[in-house]
């Protein structure tokens, strides 16, 4: 126990907080794009898994890892064009066609990856980058300043996904469609489409945050590689309260729970290991419950929008 | 019974002949999603290299082409059954439980710590104790998820997806402790599973030499009696009453709170019994991927059993063997059986995105028919139409 407060253990758990936001952040802040139109996209864990080996197979076979992100976002758009085509077009239950595409993406991940790769392989991925004078300042700047590409990605996000959505005409329209899509139709905003591009530039994001876990954080990939964490992002969102800030802050919490989790274990601490890989678990259904106040959801969350019926 | 009662009775004479349609809808429309899924996943073998028709004859002759194979689709169909009559009775009031894999986890645990730890009870006690321990366990499983939904609107699919997960590690602490096997410990093994279920537990065998037990009888009266509550009783009436208008269900009296909780604790039950039968049945004791993904494929059965308990019965049988024809593919072509998981997802896909024609096909009948009591179109649209891919038409054709 005495090893938990040496500063090098804060250091740590610290620098492991940060890096495992990054898929969090990814996930859920294109998941906050999807739910601001309406949508509920719950595929996210799939589009996770199979843009994740997608990144990973294309990584270990050409050698160029941003080829390996690049086909990530393109498994990304085309599992959100299928969840937009079922979900807007067709109008399906979106929690029954999420599920559906999380299964999709969780199966055809295994297949692939026993049929193509066969076995765990590591391949070096994204090294961490020191931004010049800000990684010198003692303590914070290691912790910050001396990350991978897609970690400060992931952390810009941030501010850019608020001034998208707060400042921008085409935020106005993604959340008109999302609170009101009769209205906004009668506007003369697509509906459908904003509905699409908000689906698609989800799973895109989704699709990096696989591609964070499988080339830049873990290095590897495996069966069930994300372990739910495209669910908890889904919850992260709620939590958040459908706004970029609240879903930095959730990412970051949930984040820190793993981080001292895996620490808890390097160190040792007489807790069961399943125990302790429960937390995040109970956290998200502590942070579900706590995030009960709904005023910020958006009205038309989870209805498909039908010109016929308004 | 509440006066919107009589509503359904009266709106629904003109549908009581024998409707085509519905037997369209019910029927044809999730199968053609089953044969695009299967050919869609046909392309992507052929782009592995492996020939579909090859892989396809495998399965096929695997789960049909022996007694084996057969009695081993009906093993499987016996879980897929149990979880799918939760699904099916939670979806019915418009909750969507995706924590079956948890609930069968906890059943499983009761089903296997009853009998080991009354190691000279009586096997028809140790039997029906192990059910009803296995389905209170799974129940209370629902009832978490179900409760939090009903007094703080928290999203049932997430919390179930995380109660999954809790009992999934709440399992493998238990067998990497307490319920280890301690000959295993003996032996230096350390494998994680627990010691075997007295014999007299054991549920008896239907054929001999084969896997086949009589879990699977009690699955189908189960079917039955879940069909009967669910049509012929009051609180059935009301569960389907929530979940195709809380709105309505709430002015007639009904509360809404208390038929959610109740549907998703039953549907935990349910699964829970899956997780028993299971154990008592084929395990003999608790391990490592007792759940074999049941709690996720009996969800694609219940959708394509049109959320009916009879129709389950095929469904299960369906899905049962395409498990059982998957081990035999994976060994004949070398294609891994998680292809089946990809398929399954996108029978999902398919069968969801077709509930469209089935609500278009429900709403112009209704229109075409008879003039409607007002709930009567709204049945077809908005919140209802959540209730699943034949809701509408269900709502059109209730009384039969």
């Amino acid at each position: 126990m005495k090893g938990m407060l040496s500063l090098n253990v804060l250091t740590g758990i610290l620098n492991s907080m940060i890096a495992l936001a990054t898929p969090f952040l990814y996930a859920a802040i294109g998941e906050t794009f999807a739910q601001s139109a309406g949508v509920v996209n719950l595929g996210v864990d799939g589009i996770m898994l199979l843009a994740g080996f997608a990144a990973f197979f294309v990584a270990l076979t050409t050698g160029n890892l941003w080829l390996g992100l690049l086909a990530a976002i393109g498994v990304g758009i085309l599992m959100g064009l299928v969840m937009s085509l079922v979900s807007v077009t067709l109008k399906a239950e979106q929690g029954v066609s999420g599920i559906g595409l999380y299964m999709f993406g969780l199966g055809m991940s295994s297949l692939l990856f026993k049929v193509l790769i066969g076995t765990v392989k590591t391949i070096e991925g994204f090294k961490p980058v020191s931004i010049p004078f800000l990684s010198q300042i003692p303590y914070l700047g290691p912790i910050l300043f001396h990350n991978s590409v897609l970690v400060y990605g992931a952390f810009l996000l941030v501010p850019l996904s608020w001034v998208i959505l707060e400042k921008t005409s085409l935020g106005l329209k993604i959340k008109a469609v999302g609170q009101n899509p009769a209205a906004a139709d009668s506007l003369g905003i697509s509906v459908v489409g904003i509905r699409y591009f908000a689906v698609c530039l989800g799973s895109a994001l989704a699709g990096v945050a696989g591609a964070s876990l499988s080339i830049s954080l873990l290095n590897l990939f495996q069966d069930n590689l994300t372990s739910g964490q495209g669910f908890i992002a889904v919850a992260l969102v709620y939590f958040g309260g459908w706004s970029p800030l609240g879903v930095l802050a959730g990412s970051l919490l949930f984040s820190a729970v793993n981080s001292i989790q895996l620490w808890m274990q390097v160190l040792g601490v007489n807790l069961p290991a399943s125990v302790a890989v429960m937390l995040p678990y109970i956290l998200t259904i502590l942070a579900l419950m706590l995030s009960s106040n709904r005023a910020r959801q958006p009205a038309a969350l989870n209805k498909p929008f039908d010109r016929s019926e308004n | 019974m509440p006066a919107s009662g009589s509503d359904l009775v009266k709106g629904d004479k003109p549908a009581s002949t024998f409707d085509w349609a519905k037997v369209l809808l019910n029927g044809a429309l999730p199968l053609a999603g089953v044969v695009i899924a299967l050919a869609i996943a046909g392309i992507f073998l052929a782009l592995l290299k492996t020939d579909p028709m090859t892989a396809y004859a495998a399965m096929v002759n695997g789960a049909l082409g022996s007694t084996f194979g057969l009695t081993m689709t009906l093993v499987k169909a016996t879980p897929l059954l149990l979880v799918g009559l939760g699904i099916c009775i939670a979806f019915r009031a418009n909750v969507i439980n995706i924590g079956a894999e948890g609930q069968i986890i906890m059943g499983a645990l009761a089903g296997a710590v009853v009998p080991i730890s009354m190691p000279n009870a009586p096997g028809w006690f140790l039997i029906t104790a192990a059910c009803v321990a296995g389905f209170a366990s799974g129940a209370l499983w629902g009832f978490i998820p179900g409760i939090l939904k009903a007094k703080m609107r928290v999203n049932e699919i997430l919390s179930t997806i995380m109660m999954n997960a809790i009992a999934l590690q709440f399992m493998n602490f238990l067998l990497q402790g307490p319920l280890m096997d301690p000959e295993n410990i003996k032996r230096g093994t350390f494998l994680a599973q627990s010691a075997r279920i007295p014999q007299q537990a054991w549920l008896p065998r239907l054929v001999p030499q084969t896997l086949l037990h009589a879990g699977l009888i009690l699955a189908i009266l189960l079917a039955i009696v879940v069909y009967i509550f669910l049509w012929r009783t009051t609180i059935g009436y009301e569960i389907r009453a929530v979940g195709l208008s809380p709105d309505a269900s709430r002015y007639s009296g009904i509360s809404v709170p208390f038929n959610v909780a109740l549907s998703l604790t039953l549907a935990g039950g349910f699964a829970g019994l899956a997780g028993v039968v299971e154990v008592i049945g084929v395990q003999h004791r608790l391990m490592d991927g007792l759940t074999s993904g049941y709690g996720f494929t009996g969800i694609v059965a219940a959708l394509l059993g049109g959320l009916h308990p009879l129709g389950l019965i095929p469904a299960s049988i369906f899905f049962g063997g395409l498990l059982v024809g998957a081990d035999k593919m994976q060994r004949a072509v070398q294609i891994p059986s998680a292809l089946v998981t990809a398929i399954l997802g996108m029978i999902v896909l398919l069968v969801s995105g077709a509930g469209i024609w089935a609500r278009r096909w429900s709403a112009k009948r209704l229109a075409g028919g008879r003039r409607t009591a007002g709930g009567g179109r709204s049945a077809g649209s908005g919140r209802s139409a959540g209730s699943g891919p034949t809701a509408g038409g269900e709502r059109a054709t209730e009384a039969h």
